[in-house]
């Protein structure tokens, strides 16, 4: 319940944030309550549809997905997956600056992007009756954006005053960059989703045009439509617009980045601000995801982090706050939803005077319980329920059901992975939640980061 | 409410406490079928049955609110708020939260300035045993000492973390700005000289005088049907007081602009409040602002704010302004964050955009596409159970017909060209109610400029800070 802000200094808009907490269930938010399973294709140009119906209001959401995100980035180009999104409303040949945005609002609709490590999104929720035009604004900014130094460079400066708000302005949001920095030896997850600003400064409108034409095709992305739409009515409709996009043969179907080595040193960083006035404990550790776990073993780090971090039963809360008066709050998390292998965090925030080697005991004794005990059946029952009831609060929402289909197939999870995840938490046992914690919850593969005040004198700064 | 105490980056997100939800308009699935309840008990709710997904949505508030704290213990509300889902009659607070977890049942308490609120949500096979705890934790809360403890230290921590927080320091500065002494001016969260010394007869006082069925308004979307839903909600809300004891709250307009506070802070990012007076919800300008301020500012990607500020000079990430409408008063706010040797810049940006619509009011082009937004986005703002019902309450706090949404569309087609430009002027025409809080450069204070306010540690409401892509 202590809902930590993960990562969000990484994400790059506002639904992103909404994804990242979402995702906090883990891999492959699916449910298999709903009557029928979504309707999927995929044309001939490779695109992949998946079709959501929800015939309550007559409003629709499309949204498209790309596969390709910050992690897909060339080194020292760090940010520009998410400078191209922004550049992504500049206007295309057919359509100047402002004409898709103005169509969006003009109908009363709604839009927005977002980008990740995995993935980059656009989405537009709209009536009904205004399906097909935004399937052809889409479909034509795939292949069509121009852009132009006059709304390149401004932009750059907005993106830099997004670092700012997001990450600047946030000391928590900085540790957050650091912990990930020291996780990821060699994998591009190491390296913002906002970018590192010395780069940021740098990235050009022949950067971003470059990257736009070497991922931007059909073949590597997603559709999905969810609303009050027939699946058999659309496809002509989605063949006359995205259809006619060319793929780009030369995208691997596939994405190959560098791996981690196996993790032997536990790590930790401290960042000290002078305006931290509640310090913090971060530690992330490096686990599988659910397309690179085995069988079985992604479900169980969603019952763990649960287990240890959701709601004032959990683990944590009980030993650190409860129990004893080492901290305000805690909270863990594990984040499935990705191609490789991601994080189980956990978070405190320490009482006034309490030292973080007492926080981190008392962490590191709530992690052997559960490595040496099996979970009690009523408590796994408990998070097992709560897991599972999330799939049918998501039902009440077409966007966040658009978002688990989406970036479930993004990251290579398939429509019936997606859809049966909730079977899968129902199978998860006892024993398999300790072994999660025996295997991946060990000091060496964690990073543990320090937000501590920083009380040296203040020095005479050169700011530009 | 504890699961947003760390949380501070999401509530940048959330608007400053005040009813900031735009105009609510009601998906085509509800219009015909909004139901008034009345239970043999006598409570009212404005029902939606829906069985397209098997859960309860209810929304639920109390007249009171953070306006109803004691004038020297700002926080009061929201410690109760924080502190009803900690355990009730025999169940302490593991006991109660297990019986909640077990069934996933959702159940939270926010405070407003006007309104104590409160949300319910659960699949709907567990309806009984959700009303069952609400009723619980309504009349029979425990209080029990190490459970306000816990929760005082959360919001402790929370204030210490604010009172560092940019956008948390704005809000804050800004209501006292523009309420002064005035409950509305007050940290409704508290501060941190507020929150230690209350004691737990404080938060029974408030329970006695807030939570009382004349004040009470209830909205409840899902699968289930009315009569199982009346019988519901007279266990749950049958069992408190008619009458609470409310004390009242004094009509006031907000300070005359122009008026400037400057918060010293070091942080690369200024960020910037902006506003004044408003117009209340049952002013017959409502409309007319409604639509000017979605020109001006409102949450789109094209308004001339964000145009001008943004798209043309690349001076911020997110502009915007919003309408609030309080019970006794009503402001326009806005809010932006610049880098620090641009903030003098962004400023008068921002004031000379706000300035030209004041004196020219929107171009007919305007209105007709805002007008036209308006018109549209109703189907779309209420998509899910869950914000239909916080719609269907909203309207009803706002003292709206129950067929307000089918009268709605007609009255923003009514609204003219020369009344827009009427409504611009008395409005936008005076200057602004600005709070800077950022590093103390030249640019930023200009000779106008109040340099008193100083940063004290407290706690505010996060400056609006909408989604922009």
């Amino acid at each position: 319940m202590t809902a930590l802000p993960r990562l969000t200094a990484r994400v790059s808009t506002a639904l992103a944030l909404c994804l990242a907490f979402l995702f906090a269930f883990g891999a492959s938010q699916a449910q298999t309550v709903t009557a029928q399973p979504p309707a999927t294709f995929t044309l001939p140009n490779g695109l992949a549809v998946v079709i959501i119906p929800d015939h309550r209001t007559p409003v629709v959401t499309q949204m498209i997905w790309y596969k390709v995100g910050s992690a897909d980035e060339t080194p020292g180009k760090s940010g520009l997956a998410h400078f191209l999104e922004h550049l992504m409303f500049k206007g295309t040949a057919k359509h100047p600056a402002g004409e898709f945005s103005q169509t969006v609002l003009r109908v009363g609709g709604e839009e927005n992007a977002f980008t990740y490590f995995d993935y980059t999104g656009y989405y537009q929720r709209v009536p009904r009756d205004q399906l097909a035009t935004m399937m052809a604004f889409e479909a034509d900014r795939m292949t069509g954006l121009v852009l132009k130094d006059e709304n390149v460079l401004p932009e750059r400066d907005v993106v830099l005053e997004e670092y700012n708000m997001r990450v600047a302005n946030n000391p928590d949001a900085r540790l957050t960059e650091q912990i990930m920095a020291a996780l990821y030896l060699n994998h591009p997850y190491g390296r913002p989703v906002i970018g590192w600003r010395h780069e940021i400064e740098k990235l050009t409108r022949k950067d971003a045009l470059a990257f736009y034409k070497r991922f931007y095709a059909p073949n590597n992305a997603t559709l999905v439509i969810a609303g009050d739409v027939d699946a058999q009515k659309i496809r002509p409709e989605i063949e006359k617009t995205f259809g006619q996009v060319p793929p780009q043969p030369a995208i691997p179907p596939v994405r190959i980045r560098p791996q981690e080595p196996l993790p032997v040193a536990s790590r930790t960083v401290t960042l000290a601000d002078p305006r931290v006035e509640q310090p913090m404990l971060r530690r992330y550790y490096l686990v599988p995801a659910a397309t690179t776990a085995a069988t079985g073993e992604s479900p169980a780090l969603d019952v763990l982090a649960r287990l240890m971090g959701e709601g004032s039963n959990a683990y944590l809360y009980r030993a650190l706050v409860v129990d004893k008066p080492l901290a305000v709050n805690t909270n863990a998390s594990y984040q499935g939803t990705m191609v490789d292998p991601t994080q189980f965090t956990i978070a405190v925030a320490p009482k006034p005077g309490v030292s973080f080697a007492a926080v981190e005991q008392a962490i590191d004794g709530v992690i052997a319980h559960l490595a040496a005990n099996p979970v009690p059946a009523e408590d796994l029952e408990r998070v097992k329920t709560q897991l599972i009831a999330q799939a049918v609060y998501a039902q009440d929402s077409q966007t966040t059901l658009a978002r688990w289909y989406g970036a479930g197939m993004t990251v290579g999870l398939s429509v019936d992975e997606i859809r049966t995840w909730p079977d899968r938490i129902r199978a998860v046992t006892a024993a398999q939640v300790r072994e999660a914690a025996q295997r991946w919850l060990v000091k060496t593969r964690s990073v543990t980061g320090y937000l501590i005040k920083d009380t040296t004198p203040a020095h005479e700064e050169k700011r530009s | 409410m504890r699961r947003t105490r760390i949380g501070a980056a999401r509530r940048l997100l959330a608007a400053i406490c005040f009813a900031v939800t735009s105009l609510m308009t009601v998906p085509a699935f509800a219009t015909t079928k909004i139901q008034h309840l009345v239970t043999p008990g006598g409570i009212e709710a404005w029902f939606v049955q829906d069985a397209t997904v098997p859960l309860v949505a209810m929304e639920y508030a109390f007249a009171g609110g953070a306006a109803q704290d004691p004038a020297d213990k700002p926080g009061v509300g929201y410690m109760v708020a924080s502190l009803l889902d900690e355990g009730a009659a025999d169940l302490d607070s593991k006991t109660f939260r297990e019986r909640l977890d077990r069934h996933a049942i959702e159940l939270s308490f926010s405070i407003e300035r006007d309104r104590f609120r409160g949300s319910l949500r659960m699949l709907k096979e567990h309806s009984g045993e959700a009303f069952d705890l609400l009723h619980l934790a309504l009349t029979s809360p425990r209080f029990d000492a190490d459970d306000v403890e816990r929760i005082r230290s959360q919001i402790i921590s929370e204030l210490r973390r604010n009172s560092t927080n940019p956008n948390a320091l704005a809000g804050r500065n800004f209501l006292k700005l523009a309420f002064d002494d005035h409950p509305y001016g007050r940290p409704s969260h508290g501060t941190l000289e507020s929150i230690p010394p209350i004691t737990t007869d404080d938060l029974r006082i408030y329970v006695r005088h807030v939570l009382a069925r004349d004040g009470l308004k209830i909205a409840v979307v899902g699968d289930i049907e009315p009569a199982a839903l009346a019988k519901l909600l007279d266990q749950t809300f049958g069992g408190l007081p008619a009458k609470g004891d409310l004390t009242p709250v004094a009509d006031v307009v907000a300070t005359k602009p122009p008026q400037r506070t400057f918060v010293p802070l070091d942080v690369p990012q200024t960020v910037v409040m902006f506003g004044g007076p408003g117009v209340k919800r049952h002013d017959p300008d409502f409309m007319a602002a409604y639509i000017d301020n979605h020109i001006l500012g409102g949450g789109s990607l094209s308004s001339r704010l964000y145009r001008e500020v943004r798209e043309k000079r690349g001076l911020a990430y997110s502009v915007s302004q919003s309408l609030l409408w309080m019970d006794h008063s009503a402001l326009f706010a806005g809010t932006t964050g610049t880098r620090a040797d641009r903030a003098g810049e962004s400023i008068d940006a921002i004031n000379n955009v706000i300035q030209r619509f004041a004196e020219d009011g929107p171009t007919q082009k305007e209105l007709d596409e805002a007008k036209s937004y308006l018109k549209g986005s109703q189907m779309l703002e209420l998509d899910t159970s869950s914000k239909l019902a916080t719609g269907l309450l909203q309207y009803q706090t706002d003292n709206l017909p129950i067929d307000y949404i089918e009268k709605r569309n007609s009255i923003v087609e009514a609204v003219t060209l020369d009344q827009a430009k009427a409504v611009a002027k008395r409005l936008w025409g005076h200057g602004l109610l600005t709070v800077v809080v950022g590093r103390a450069q030249a640019a930023t204070q200009p000779a106008a400029a109040q340099p008193g306010a100083t940063a004290r540690p407290g706690a505010a409401q996060p400056a609006p800070h909408p989604a922009a892509h």
